[in-house]
């Protein structure tokens, strides 16, 4: 260590804060550079993650995602099933790219204290989701997931949809109509039928029930993809 | 490194540093140490114990999760590093701070912005993206605070009365750019409402961004800047120099380079493309290398006083913090294996990992760093000596159940989540009779966690009664500015 003193290191750098600073700025940026730049690219250009197989996700299940965010429900549960025997057994075909294409912000999650929720749609009636969510353990004996029967009380408010419709639409989403008198429509169509199946099981909700809302959007989970993947497409 | 030798910076210098933003910063660890970890027990419990999520929406695991990570590595992280960062800046570079009133729009700024998410958090306003959850208001608010910062930071070195800079200072630069850099670009939305909004990404890039922020948030505001504490603290308590320069400046580059590479490991097997999963993972394994040149250099510094860590708590926590610090940059590289991460991943072994990093590494180098600063800076022997001792053992036994039950649970679980029967179908196919066998493992870590949480309460205690018992007979220069 004789020649720390006058070391290049010590000439270049540590006499120097902003050459240091700019040259640390430079060492920190080329990771992410040559990373990201390519998915940029390549969303911007159409090319690797987008399928007409996959349409945006409507008014009511933009609801229902803003509540499953809010809730914090992708902290306990993932959607992405990885190509491998036991998770493609356990929760259907493995995630492709273009199954997110729509998703803002994407939901992968992290960590699995619940079951993959990636291809759940279909897989329960309407009556199964709105009786899990008042109790879990009415469903799924042994479960720990929180109780969350405030979904059947809260509504959501239309306009509020409107406004998340609108900003989807700006960043991209390709939407017919963002204005508040077409959300309201969709919102209250789309419900309805909801509330239709609820009712047949004796469940009694209205079309702005926050869990009619939830259970529109677990429901669309994954089905598009499946059908299509079903069909052979993907392969 | 003259500056590095304890004893050459004379103690009466202090007086013209700023000390009392260092006592502001300092007090605001202590309480928001407590306030996280107790958070973190709660929802611990709430894994063990359903019921204990109360039936309320703002008490339930999913949205207290968000708030004790928050909590954990932006409210008491954050403030032990800007504790240690103004205290020993302005010691390095023999300098009061560059502008008092930036020091304290810093500490109230950042001190609101906690509170915020302390509020926002539980009522289920957030982004979604992990340790980047705070809607776009109060990310907007941390951008502001942050350029106060750094123009406070870099206005610092450039009225630096030393021509060279320290190492420490060196990690902590490479922190004030860096996450300047990650929140920026992670945390571009188009907002929807002033509560709500949308991020400009989708999909699988979206994912890609926000990883290469998270893991980089834990290297560059839970590993260099922590470096930078262990590279001023390490040699102050040993009272030796730090044991090799050109291993720190290898240690520096190769880091800072490497680190933020290893982003795409959080998303191995995912549709992401082949290349950029396996760019990820090899870098992740390289980061070894630095990780532990610095894990050596920090002990090795040691070298001569290890007598000294039989009897002194500081160099105690020091020395297994630093001893943490390498376990987990070499659990990590192992689980960004490809086949291994099939296995740990979404399960508790994740979950342990970060904590042997969080607990043994982030906390236990803070502690160490904060017994040796409240003799230091308030010039009182500690009113409980003693208790530090029993914290130091209550923490590293906390944290080997906890880690220990989270290897056991992950191991399990990622392991009959796979197990196929002879038919070659699953052989555990409901999934929560898994959850069932983890139940045990579950109340392992909580006692473990808690263990963590009454350590951390006796030193908020033995600080308090300190700072409130009588002084030396030098009174308490260090809170009196000369200029």
């Amino acid at each position: 260590m004789s020649n720390k003193e006058n070391s290049f290191h010590r000439r270049v750098f540590e006499g120097k804060a902003a050459t240091f600073a700019i040259v640390t700025t430079v060492a920190i940026s080329i990771g992410g550079l040559v990373e990201l730049t390519p998915m940029f690219m390549a969303s911007s250009s159409l090319s690797w993650e987008r399928s007409d197989w996959i349409t945006p996700y409507t008014p009511l299940e933009v609801a229902g995602r803003d509540i499953y965010i809010r809730e914090g429900c992708y902290l306990c549960h993932s959607q992405m099933i990885r190509p491998m025997r036991a998770e493609i057994l356990r929760y259907g075909e493995w995630t492709r790219a273009a199954e997110y294409q729509y998703d803002r912000p994407f939901l992968l999650g992290s960590r699995r204290l619940g079951p993959d929720l990636q291809r759940v749609g279909g897989k329960y009636p309407d009556a199964w989701h709105y009786e899990h969510m008042r109790d879990p353990r009415a469903t799924s004996p042994g479960s720990i997931m929180p109780t969350y029967a405030w979904l059947i009380d809260d509504k959501f408010d239309p306009a509020d949809i409107a406004k998340s419709v609108q900003a989807l639409a700006k960043v991209g989403t390709p939407y017919d109509a963002t204005d508040e008198a077409s959300v309201a429509a969709l919102l209250q169509s789309q419900g309805g039928q909801i509330v239709t199946n609820l009712s047949s099981a004796g469940i009694t909700a209205e079309w702005d029930d926050e869990i009619v809302a939830m259970i529109a959007y677990l429901q669309r989970m994954g089905v598009e993809g499946r059908a299509h993947l079903d069909e052979g497409g993907g392969r | 490194m003259e500056q590095t030798t304890a004893g050459t910076v004379a103690a009466g210098s202090d007086r013209s540093y700023d000390m009392d933003i260092v006592k502001m910063f300092f007090t605001a660890t202590v309480i928001w140490a407590i306030v996280g970890m107790l958070v973190g027990v709660i929802i611990a419990l709430q894994l063990a114990w359903w019921p204990a999520n109360m039936g309320l929406p703002w008490t339930t695991f999913g949205r207290l999760r968000p708030l004790h990570t928050n909590a954990v590595i932006f409210a008491f992280g954050g403030n032990v590093v800007f504790t240690g960062m103004y205290h020993s800046m302005q010691r390095l570079l023999k300098t009061r701070m560059f502008s008092d009133t930036l020091s304290r729009i810093h500490f109230w700024g950042w001190q609101l912005i906690i509170v915020a998410a302390a509020i926002t958090l539980p009522l289920g306003l957030t982004q979604s993206k992990e340790y980047a959850e705070l809607i776009w208001p109060i990310d907007v608010a941390i951008t502001l605070v942050w350029v106060v910062f750094a123009i406070n930071f870099f206005g610092t070195l450039a009225q630096r009365k030393v021509k060279h800079l320290y190492v420490a200072i060196w990690f902590y630069m490479s922190f004030v750019l860096t996450i300047a850099v990650l929140h920026i670009v992670n945390s571009l939305v188009i907002p929807a409402t002033f509560l709500r909004s949308y991020p400009i990404y989708a999909g699988l890039t979206d994912a890609l961004v926000q990883w290469w922020y998270g893991h980089n948030a834990v290297g560059f505001f839970l590993t260099t800047p922590f470096l930078g504490l262990m590279y001023y603290y390490l040699p102050k308590a040993a009272d030796r120099p730090i044991y090799s320069y050109r291993l720190s400046i290898i240690h520096f580059w190769a880091l800072v380079f490497l680190y933020i590479w290893a982003g795409p490991h959080h998303l191995l097997y995912s549709a992401v493309p082949d290349w950029a999963q396996t760019l990820g993972m090899v870098f992740s394994i390289v980061l070894l290398a630095p990780s532990w040149g610095g894990m050596l250099n920090g002990l090795l510094t040691l070298r001569g006083a290890w007598d000294r860590v039989r009897t002194d708590p500081i160099l105690k926590f020091m020395v297994v913090a630093v001893s943490f610090y390498g376990m987990s940059t070499f659990e990590g590289p192992m689980m960004s294996i490809r086949a291994v991460n099939g296995l740990a991943h979404y399960t508790n072994w994740v979950i342990g990992h970060v904590h042997s990093g969080a607990l043994g590494w982030v906390g236990m180098i803070s502690f160490g760093m904060m017994y040796w600063m409240i003799q230091n800076i308030w010039n009182r022997p500690l009113r409980h000596p003693e208790w530090a001792s029993h914290h130091f053992w209550l923490a590293t036994i906390g944290i080997v159940i906890y880690t220990v039950a989270l290897w056991a649970a992950g191991l399990m679980e990622g392991l009959q989540w796979r197990a196929l029967n002879d038919a070659g179908q699953l052989a555990n196919p409901i999934f929560v009779d898994i959850t069932a066998r983890l139940q045990p493992f579950m109340w392992l870590r909580l006692i473990g966690g808690t263990m963590y949480l009454v350590g951390a309460v006796m030193m908020a205690i033995n600080f308090w009664q300190t700072i409130r018992g009588p002084g030396t007979p030098q009174g308490e220069p260090a809170a009196v500015a000369a200029d």
